[in-house]
């Protein structure tokens, strides 16, 4: 049961957008990361998929350049409380990463560049649901942003959306990443609130 | 932390700048937690609409009380409200303590180098003071950056600090407008440079700004040969 602050109005921007539960609108684009801004050339970048012993996808910046890529409008919802409706992305489909990978894991860590680190059940990253975008807005992505390219699961908390992606390890079992080791929930969907343990 | 919203009470206010003001918040059970972590505020108005921010805490006041430190946001929605209108007594939600990463406890190993940009000094603050209570033999150096003579956060207490900690140097650095005889200007690589712990001592470093401030920071002192693993970054906007 809510408590009334006393003389508080608020703008009720919320009503007019369908946001997550305490989210609210920003134009801006705010970052949040824990540590220095990797800087990564693009003929050093890679990216793979380690699936299990001995099976390693791997992409360059070319290869990834590419396959084929997606246009993504999406809305994004920070666990700072901030979301941004309608942002445009463009990248590759994790359904097209993993076409050739064979697997029984149930569960990922995304890794980047800089020792970040985030688990996402292999379910939230596939049919749709995830792209390696490395496009924000029709311009290349900025690296304070995550660029050259960032993992983009924008139906969970964007700490989930690592920047500066580099991989994704298959595990068996679920295990915490950075933030997740840090305060943050294992899951995090927004519309049910999982912002913290 | 707690998950649950608990009620806590504004039991002071003090002004710090013409546009931010500390709140003590009174709680009905203890509170603790670690320098560097923030709160998450639930305002309510009278027809149900709620608003949730989270607030870096500036100071740990066992057993019951923290403070916030609030700056008012040209747009914002919530700041304003806590800035100018909230008083002593009314009541206000609060989650949290919450964040494990932008944390320092005194047994933290090495040098402690803080560099704050505007209203980024709050957190710090908070490591500042612990380091203070416990009387810490660990070198510290608060580098703050700020528009004015007038837009210096807990004035007083860092002047008390830098003349009274042996252990601790407070330097601030003036962007547009600057005491007599102080430098003014933007905040360059080379007065970071002389401002910080050099790499060979191996400080850890705590940087707190605007994404602009951190970002240029940041990549300096990875320049000057700070080891990445040793710099967190906190970062307000939005």
């Amino acid at each position: 049961m809510a408590v009334p602050t006393s003389g508080f109005t608020g703008r009720r921007q919320n009503r007019d957008a369908d946001l997550p539960p305490g989210q609210y609108l920003t134009d801006g684009f705010p970052v949040m990361s824990a540590g220095p801004t990797p800087q990564v050339l693009l003929r050093d970048w890679s990216f793979q998929i380690v699936a299990g012993p001995g099976e390693t996808h791997q992409w360059t910046w070319e290869q990834m350049q590419a396959l084929p890529q997606e246009d993504v409008t999406t809305d994004i919802h920070c666990v700072t409380h901030w979301s941004k409706v309608g942002t445009t992305w463009r990248g590759v489909s994790l359904d097209t990463l993993f076409e050739d990978v064979e697997s029984e894991a149930e569960y990922t860590m995304v890794h980047s560049y800089g020792g970040y680190t985030t688990n996402v059940p292999l379910d939230d990253l596939l049919d749709g649901k995830a792209w390696i975008v490395s496009e924000f807005e029709g311009e290349p992505l900025q690296s304070a942003h995550g660029g050259p390219a960032r993992l983009l699961v924008p139906h969970l908390y964007f700490w989930k959306s690592a920047k500066w992606v580099n991989g994704i390890r298959l595990m068996d079992q679920d295990l915490p990443g950075f933030w997740e080791t840090n305060g943050y929930n294992m899951y995090g969907d927004p519309w049910r609130e999982e912002r913290y343990w | 932390m707690r998950r649950s919203w608990q009620v806590a009470e504004v039991s002071a206010v003090r002004a710090e700048t013409a546009r931010a003001r500390t709140l003590r918040l009174r709680f009905p059970d203890m509170v603790a937690g670690v320098p560097g972590q923030h709160v998450d505020l639930r305002l309510t108005a009278d027809d149900g609409y709620q608003a949730v921010r989270s607030y870096s805490v500036a100071a740990w006041v066992p057993p019951r009380e923290l403070e916030l430190t609030v700056e008012e946001l040209d747009d914002g929605e919530v700041s304003p409200f806590l800035v100018d209108v909230l008083a002593v007594g009314d009541q206000l939600e609060v989650r949290g303590p919450v964040g494990g990463w932008f944390t320092w406890t005194p047994d933290r190993a090495g040098p402690l180098q803080l560099i704050a940009g505007g209203s980024g000094v709050v957190p710090l603050m908070a490591m500042l003071r612990s380091h203070s209570e416990a009387r810490s033999a660990v070198p510290a150096r608060l580098l703050y950056s700020v528009r004015s003579p007038d837009h210096v956060f807990y004035r007083g207490e860092l002047d008390v600090i830098g003349q009274e900690d042996p252990q601790v140097v407070i330097d601030i650095a003036y962007s547009r407008e600057a005491p007599d005889g102080r430098p003014v200007g933007r905040l360059t690589h080379e007065a970071v440079t002389a401002s910080c712990f050099p790499p060979e001592d191996e400080p850890v470093i705590y940087i707190c700004g605007s994404t602009g401030f951190v970002e240029a920071v940041a990549a300096w002192l990875v320049d000057d040969g700070h080891d990445a693993d040793r710099i967190r970054t906190e970062r307000y906007g939005g």
